[in-house]
């Protein structure tokens, strides 16, 4: 299905003074993830299937199902992220700068829990959402 | 605040439910007849969708003669823009993270 969708999307982009490769591992080692991230079992496999671990909260298990999509070291990473019965896909991409790398982050799709045939849902997550924030935004 | 949440996810996480939502979003109040009408699946099941909705407080309803009427409750969503913007502080707060690691390990 090729439903044209627009997709709802969160980025966030820094540049940061360090090598892409150090980045890399950063984002893709356990352990160092575990510092600033969450604690995890991740693995730089792609068909990895593993969690990060929040706290739990009130109806929340803290829990974050993911599975790894995308491992191009050292440029590109991506993960599913199911929390809360709601799928999106985080993907990171590393771009080398003169003083370093550019960072960024992009968490998009926002489907429904019916699985990941997300795209060919009549009504996409992603598109929904784009249009709930107008609707809420005309609220006030 | 949580639960509240939780069962606006939980409502908004069925496509039907979504297309039933975003008709009486767009559309206005409307009966059950009309809603099950333009969305493919049986009366039961429509009715099984806004009691979902109504749990939600993402419809209201009111009775007249025979006919049940709903409407959207749009204000209802706010939990959930407010669950994406906190993302957004949740990863530029994770982003400050990374960058004392980075510097950290240098030494």
């Amino acid at each position: 299905m090729t439903d044209p969708v627009t997709t709802h999307t969160l980025v966030i982009e820094r540049e940061m003074p360090h090598p892409k490769e150090k980045i890399w591992r950063a984002l893709t080692e356990g352990k160092l993830m575990e510092q600033w991230l969450m604690t995890n079992d991740f693995q730089p496999v792609v068909g990895h299937r593993f969690s990060f671990r929040a706290m739990p909260a009130p109806n929340w298990s803290g829990v974050i199902d993911c599975e790894v999509l995308v491992v191009e070291p050292p440029e590109r990473l991506s993960y599913s992220w199911g929390a809360l019965g709601l799928g999106s896909v985080v993907t990171w991409t590393l771009t080398p700068t003169e003083g370093g790398t550019h960072l960024r982050m992009e968490q998009s799709g926002f489907p429904s829990e019916e699985g990941n045939n997300y795209k060919g849902a009549k009504y996409g997550w992603q598109k929904f959402i784009g249009n709930l924030e107008r609707v809420v935004g005309g609220l006030n | 605040m949580q639960a509240v949440t939780d069962n606006v996810f939980r409502a908004l996480a069925d496509p039907t439910r979504r297309a039933i939502f975003e008709r009486l979003t767009r559309d206005g109040e409307q009966t059950v007849h009309a809603l099950t009408d333009r969305s493919g699946v049986s009366q039961p099941a429509v009715s099984k969708h806004l009691t979902v909705l109504k749990r939600a407080k993402l419809v209201r309803h009111r009775r007249e003669g025979r006919e049940t009427h709903y409407t959207a409750q749009p204000k209802a969503l706010e939990p959930l823009v407010d669950w994406m913007t906190q993302y957004g502080v949740f990863w530029r707060d994770r982003f400050d993270r990374l960058e004392n690691l980075l510097q950290r390990m240098d030494k």
